[in-house]
Parts: C-alpha cells; sequence; structure tokens
C-alpha cells in the first residue's frame, strides 16, 4: 500500500499546534514510516508537488494570503483537519474581532506605547504584504473543513490517535481526556 | 407518608415523590439530566433549555415539570442530544469564548457540557458579539463576553438586606447582566467568592485569582460533567 500524504500549515497561528505535533516524541518514526509530507513547514517544501490526503490547518484567517493559501489546501488536500483553537474558532487572534481594524493598525503602529520612530506616521502598505481581513475567521466559515480536533494546542495523543485512524481507516477514539478546548 | 410514584426514563423504572421536580427526581434515580441554569433548591425558571427531555412524546423543560405517576420520559436519546447539542452550540456562537485565556477553563459548566455532547465545532456561524468587560468595581470582574444571561447570580447573590447585587438591564440582543457598583463596593470576600462560584461560566470573576488549580486538576478535566450523578445508581 502506498503511504498517505500529509500536508501541513500554520495560518493566524502560532506554530503550538505543530510543536504538539512534534510533541508525539518517538513516534514521529512511526509516522514517517506510515505517511509521507508533502508542503508542510517542518520540511520546509513550499509549493504542493502532488496531490495529497491529508490537510492538517493551523490558525484561523486573518488576512488574504491565509485565505489563499487554505483555498488551495482545499484543492490539494482530500481531508481536511481544522486543528486546534485558532483553526476552529479563530483563537487569540480573533481577540482582536470586536475592535476596528484601523484601531488595531493605530494602536501597532502610531499610537502604542511600544511603537518608536514611525514619524511620517505610516501604516504598512506594501502592495507585497497580505492584506489584513475585517475580523479573523474560523477555516470551517471560509472552506469545507472535514475534521476538527480542539485543543490549544490539541494533545499530541489526540492528533497520533487521529492520525493512525485516517491512514488505517479504524474508527477515531476521542477519549474524554485528551479532547479539551485548552 | 411516603408519596412515592413509579414513572420511566428511557424505558428504566424509577421511583420518586410525586410533584417533584423531573430532574431532582432523576438525579436522585442516578440518572443525569444535564441543567445550566437551574440551581437545586432555588425556585427553576426553565431558560436555557438544556434539560429538555421528551415527556410522553412533547419536549418540555424537566428543571420545570413536575413529576406525575407512569410519565415516559426519554432522555438520552439521540433526538434530544441533538437538540442540547444545538443549544450549547449557540450559546458558544452568541458570545466570546475564548476558553485557552479564560479563568474558568476546566471548572466551567457550558464548557463541560460541550465535552460531555462533543461539541467539536459549532453549526451556527460565531458573531463575535462586541460585548465588554467591567472591572470597574474593587472586588468583582463583569466578562460580558462570556455571561450566558442564566441569571443564577440575580437569583442567588443578595445582600443581608435581599438586595440582588446583579440585574438586567437592556432587552433583545442588549440585554446584559450588570453589577449594582453601591453594592458591589460593600461586597464581602466570601460573596464575591460566592458569585464566581454560582456563575457555570466564567463571567463572573474574583479579582487577583485564577489559574490556581494546574490543568489535570480541575473539575472537568478527567470526567465528564454528570458522572457524580450517574455514580448514585
Ligand atoms: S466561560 Fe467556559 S466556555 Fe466560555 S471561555 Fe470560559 S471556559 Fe470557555
Ligand atoms: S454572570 Fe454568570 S451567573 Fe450571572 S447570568 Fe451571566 S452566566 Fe449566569
Amino acid at each position: 500500500m502506498s503511504k498517505l500524504v500529509v500536508a501541513t500549515t500554520s495560518l493566524a497561528g502560532c506554530f503550538g499546534c505543530h510543536m504538539s505535533l512534534l510533541d508525539i516524541d518517538e513516534r514521529i518514526l512511526d509516522l514517517i514510516e506510515l505517511v509521507e509530507f508533502n508542503k508542510s513547514p517542518i520540511n520546509d517544501i513550499k509549493t504542493f508537488t502532488k496531490q495529497c490526503d491529508i490537510g492538517l490547518i493551523e490558525g484561523g484567517c486573518c488576512n488574504s494570503e491565509n485565505i489563499h493559501v487554505l483555498k488551495d489546501f482545499r484543492k490539494n488536500c482530500k481531508i481536511l483537519v481544522s486543528l486546534g483553537e485558532c483553526a476552529i474558532m479563530g483563537g487569540l487572534p480573533a481577540l482582536r474581532n470586536g475592535i476596528p481594524i484601523e484601531e488595531c493598525l493605530a494602536e501597532a503602529y502610531l499610537d502604542g506605547p511600544t511603537v518608536k520612530g514611525n514619524i511620517h506616521k505610516i501604516l504598512p502598505n506594501d502592495k507585497e504584504l497580505p492584506m489584513l481581513l475585517d475580523k479573523v475567521y474560523p477555516c470551517h466559515e471560509v472552506v469545507k473543513i472535514d475534521y476538527y480536533l480542539p485543543g490549544c494546542p490539541p494533545r499530541a495523543d489526540l492528533i497520533w490517535d487521529v492520525l493512525v485512524a485516517l491512514v488505517t481507516g479504524d474508527e477515531m477514539k476521542l477519549p474524554y481526556e485528551v479532547v479539551k478546548f485548552d | 407518608m411516603s408519596n412515592k410514584i413509579k414513572f420511566k426514563i428511557d424505558g428504566v423504572t424509577c421511583e420518586a415523590e410525586k410533584g417533584q421536580y423531573i430532574v431532582d427526581a432523576a438525579w436522585e434515580n442516578g440518572i443525569y439530566i444535564p441543567t445550566l441554569c437551574n440551581i437545586p433548591g432555588i425556585k427553576p425558571q426553565g431558560s436555557c433549555r438544556i434539560c429538555t427531555v421528551n415527556i410522553n412524546g412533547r419536549p418540555m423543560t424537566a428543571c420545570t415539570t413536575p413529576l406525575l405517576d407512569g410519565m415516559e420520559i426519554e432522555n438520552d436519546i439521540p433526538e434530544i442530544r441533538e437538540i442540547r447539542k444545538a443549544i450549547i452550540e449557540s450559546l458558544f456562537v452568541e458570545g466570546n469564548h475564548f476558553c485557552p485565556a479564560c479563568e474558568k477553563s476546566g471548572n466551567c459548566m457550558l464548557q463541560a457540557l460541550a465535552y460531555r455532547f462533543q461539541m467539536m465545532a459549532p453549526r451556527f456561524p460565531y458573531s463575535f458579539p462586541v460585548k465588554g468587560v467591567d472591572a470597574s468595581h474593587p472586588k468583582i470582574i463583569k466578562d460580558q463576553n462570556r455571561c450566558i444571561l442564566c441569571k443564577r447570580c440575580i437569583k442567588s447573590i443578595k445582600d443581608e438586606d435581599g438586595k440582588s447585587i446583579f440585574a438586567f438591564y437592556g432587552r433583545g440582543h442588549k440585554l446584559r447582566v450588570h453589577v449594582d457598583p453601591e453594592l458591589a463596593d460593600k461586597l464581602t470576600d466570601e460573596l464575591a467568592q460566592k458569585a464566581m462560584d454560582v456563575c457555570p461560566v466564567g463571567s463572573i470573576l474574583v479579582k487577583e485569582k485564577g489559574f490556581d488549580v494546574p490543568i489535570g486538576k480541575r473539575a472537568y478535566d478527567n470526567v465528564p460533567i454528570g458522572s457524580d450523578i450517574e455514580g448514585n445508581k
């Protein structure tokens, strides 16, 4: 049987979910026997080189680039998994959702206590920079998501069990102690 | 004189006092019907609907309905579980529940119910309402983002003259539970703690406290909410 192909990305996340994936410790050796990694920050493959079976999405969507990457994942992965609270509900970045975007930018670049030297009062406006969205969106409000793994981050044991279940086709075990929102 | 009558929950014959509220009768028989706005011993109001059961085929709130002889109650069936899950999901999207940063996480009834009913992501879109935090009082913080408007604080936290420290303010989607600033100034440490404990979520917090129990040791870290009641069997 050929190995299933896994891709991962971190959108508006802190990489904690990827750290938790690495927290499966020596089982990572078993994992690379079971799956092959394609586009992922773990191996630094930047673009999809083939159709993937499983896409793990960390983080919600806070800018136009996140939307682009997420849609690219949807196109290139059979199964998409929202990994962690930020992907599921926006997480800490979504704390800005009640604050107008102008105020957020002003606090960050003009008026905040740590702002120094922006004498021309410029907001970052290079064309290369992704546009901020009006608010941070959960991934399933942008594309269809097939599975959700809650947690901040999701427990390593949960990620491991679910990946193994997806590879073997067995039913997912979701033990009470590992499905948590924090 | 005992007034015990027989009734059935999910086909299991149970016994309890006639006229008792169904929730209390079920719990005594070791059957968990979830509650959220209800406080045992205080007049029920049936506002959160999480205790919805089918009574003789009709959905009704178990916290407000008195028990009658021979009632047939459906509780743990797919249809009822789905209603409860939808209620929990709607409460999550109507507020701003950032559990990873919440002082009540692990001890929160709403979160615990979400665990019990295996909410992975709500089916409704998040509304991210603008609600605010009131930290102006000496002893407590009132975080409106997490308030589910259950009225538990209004009903049970009173000063020695019987005046409520918390009260409803506004209507419809602008309804909030506000704190009376004068009464809050005089709040004792004990009453502040009682208010935090009676709030099922993290909307009332005692200042300069929080995260004092490590993850893994909090109320709902290892066993689902209701396990103690099911242990009564
Ligand atoms: S009140 Fe409960 S559900 Fe809301 S953020 Fe806090 S722990 Fe989560
Ligand atoms: S503050 Fe807490 S107890 Fe009071 S109504 Fe809101 S959720 Fe209920």
